[in-house]
């Protein structure tokens, strides 16, 4: 597949590193948690650690594809009076602090009730790269393909191991970045084993679109990162991220990214055929 | 009024669709194919119909009652769900669920409840066709309803606290919805009401219709015509779906849904979505939905556990804003006043959820006048409330003491 392809901010950064002949890093840190400038210092730490693209999450009452390690940093968000304005804010901050491109991830109510053109709008305006939707599919956004499209944004939809050739093939068609492949069917948390559903699922989705793929749910260590990195153009990393600041502060996240860095390095890669 | 709703993505207007995880597309795919063949094989609606009037005990009456009647100013005729096996309308439903369940090949069946009705209900299914139960209920209500939580481990099913967000009935749903999208290979989630991502909305509307579809016959027999109104409680919107989808194309008709309106609509304390007329995405739908100025979902206030959710089923936004039905609060104190009114006239003490659409009656007589003859749907027996009730009037001392 060498048609036109859409790769986008975070898509052009992921193809960056797999020119140097490695998966890249894509580290998940939701805004707000612990507060929100520690959480402004955490993203910041990945961002030195090395991290290519950079998710933020933005925190939401009802998150069904979360585990409890993001639903409990997500509640304590909250509970700490985190707005989205203040999502943008963030964005706005880390996007001042470095190039690495900021996509945020968010459930969709949060947006329709800022407005989908709004928030487009300003979220371009502070410097973001874009939107990963996870409890949104192309069939039900006609509104954010046209607000992303209209302000250049990267809208990254998701496949996963239950989603038919049909499927990969109109989710694909309507992605800008990249393509985000749930490694698991299940929920966002750090797992002692890789599922064997990622591998299969990144060929399928290959065969459907010449975006980069990146791979997520589970990934927690520089192993598993290596073992990903050697199918996937990109290695996703969220839970882990949050266990790290817990458990290390902005120290521990910049030391988990050092370490990830080091793992999506490990494996001599091809060169993407494009 | 004729248009075939939902279309084939699930949408009644612009409410409905899915939003939804990838992950959960296919599968819901899988369900809508299941459902609709089901739907068309005789053998399985043949089935449904059997376990329905030898197990569950349908059709239900239709009662004239006389002496609420003359209180009410208006002839009332009460749907006398609450005289289903397991003492609701959502027997139904889970039968219905049940059955395709069993159809599809899945050995495991998930849902989430409130108070425990559905829960019940579901664990009843699960015995009744031999299939694994696991009930998701908020930590909040595990504690507040722990007689409930006893009927389903008596049942066989096993209940798990959901102790993160607010503990209660909308975080269940989430936690079933976590278990669903790693456990679908062998797993239904059957939901509890008319709400959640397509084709729940329309199958559970399906398999609940038949509460208006016999009334709407039970009436003709009784009346020689359709009555002038028909009143039901609004919490998912099961019971009140199942009560108007054979009346939607009988416009004079009218439709009136009664939401919880909880310490006083005014107050903010309440769970009366339709009224608080706030569009948005919860659970795998668009609807109506009580959520703040970002969005996020705010917990709803009802002392009736199975109205007290802050979300309700697509198709409801859509009879409201089209006009079709009308939806209205009733406060707790008003819903009590009910529940006691109905005990004292007609022996009948009814689930406080199903007070809430006796005291809407109450108004909608005034309003319609004496020649009036108002169909009501009530939705379950109140054995489940008389902790509170018994608590609401005094009739209980601080031991438990009657
Ligand atoms: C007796 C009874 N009526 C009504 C309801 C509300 O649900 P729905 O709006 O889906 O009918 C419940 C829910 O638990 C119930 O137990």
């Amino acid at each position: 597949m060498s048609d036109v392809v859409a790769l986008g901010n975070a898509g052009t950064a992921i193809r960056k590193a797999n020119d140097e002949g490695r998966a890249a890093l894509v580290g998940y840190l939701p805004a707000g948690y612990p507060t929100i400038d520690g959480g402004i210092d955490a993203i910041k730490a990945m961002v030195d650690g090395g991290a290519d693209v950079l998710e933020i999450g933005l925190p939401y009452s009802d998150p069904v594809m979360d585990g409890v390690t993001i639903q409990r940093a997500a509640e304590i968000a909250l509970a700490g009076g985190l707005r989205t304005r203040d999502v943008l804010a963030t964005v706005e901050k880390i996007a001042a602090y470095s190039d690495v491109p900021v996509l945020v991830m968010t459930y969709w109510n949060p947006i329709e009730r800022y407005g989908v053109d709004r928030f487009a709008a300003d979220f371009a305006a502070a410097g973001g790269a874009g939107l990963i939707t996870p409890d949104l599919i192309p069939d039900e956004g006609a509104e954010w393909i046209a607000a992303a499209d209209k302000y250049e944004l990267d809208k990254v939809f998701l496949v996963s191991p239950s989603s038919t050739d049909a499927r990969i093939a109109l989710t694909t068609a309507n992605c800008r970045g990249f393509v985000y492949a749930t490694a698991v069917m299940g929920v966002t948390g750090a797992r002692d084993q890789i599922s064997d559903l990622a591998a299969p699922l990144v060929s399928r989705t290959k065969a459907a679109t010449g975006l980069p793929v990146g791979v997520g749910l589970g990934v927690s260590n520089a192993d598993q990162a290596a073992g990903v990195a050697a199918y996937a153009d990109a290695v996703i990393v969220g839970s882990a991220f949050v266990k790290a600041l817990d458990a290390g502060g902005a120290a521990g996240v910049r030391e988990l990214t050092e370490s990830l860095a080091e793992g999506v390095r490990r494996e001599p890669r091809k060169p993407v055929d494009r | 009024m004729t248009a075939v709703l939902p279309d084939q993505l699930g949408h009644f207007g612009r409410f409905g669709g899915r939003f939804m995880p990838e992950a959960l597309i296919a599968p819901l795919d899988e369900l809508t194919a299941a459902w609709q063949e089901a739907m068309a094989d005789k053998s399985f609606t043949d089935e449904f119909e059997r376990m329905l009037r030898e197990y569950a005990g349908t059709p239900s009456l239709l009662y004239d009652a006389t002496r609420l009647s003359d209180v009410a100013g208006a002839r009332i005729l009460l749907k006398r769900e609450d005289l289903n096996h397991t003492g609701a309308h959502k027997i139904r439903n889970v039968l219905g669920q049940a059955l395709l369940t069993k159809r599809m090949g899945k050995t495991r069946v998930i849902a989430e409840t409130g108070a425990g009705q559905h829960g019940v209900a579901t664990a009843t299914a699960c015995a009744y066709l031999d299939l694994e139960c696991v009930v998701y209920m908020g930590e909040v209500d595990t504690e507040r309803q722990a007689l409930n939580v006893a009927r389903m481990k008596l049942l066989g099913a096993e209940v798990i606290p959901v102790k993160t967000g607010s503990r209660t009935l909308k975080d269940a749903i989430n936690e079933a919805l976590r278990d669903w999208v790693s456990s679908v290979d062998n797993t239904h989630y059957l939901l509890g009401t008319a709400a959640g991502g397509h084709p729940f909305p329309a199958m559970v509307r399906d398999f609940v219709r038949g509460i208006g579809d016999e009334a709407r016959a039970q009436s003709l027999e009784l009346l020689g015509r359709l009555p002038d109104a028909a009143v039901a409680c609004v919490g998912g919107g099961s019971n009140a779906i199942g009560l108007f989808a054979a009346f939607v194309p009988d416009t004079e008709v009218k439709l009136f849904g009664i939401e919880a309106g909880g310490d006083g609509y005014e107050t903010g304390r309440h769970a009366a979505t339709i009224t608080a007329g706030q569009i948005g995405v919860l659970h795998g739908a668009r609807s109506y939905l009580l959520q703040d100025e970002d969005g996020q979902t705010i917990e709803s206030h009802s002392i009736s556990a199975g109205l007290d959710y802050p979300g309700v089923g697509p198709e409801h936004s859509w009879l409201a804003e089209t006009g079709r039905a009308s939806y209205r609060p009733v406060a707790d104190a008003e819903a009590m006043e009910s529940f006691r009114l109905l005990a004292r006239t007609e022996g009948i003490i009814p689930a406080i959820e199903s007070a809430h659409a006796i005291a809407g009656t109450l108004q909608i007589a005034r309003e319609l006048g004496p020649d009036a003859t108002i169909l009501v749907c009530l939705s379950g027996r109140g054995d489940k409330d008389m902790d509170t009730a018994g608590e609401w009037f005094g009739l209980i001392d601080g031991n438990g003491k009657a």
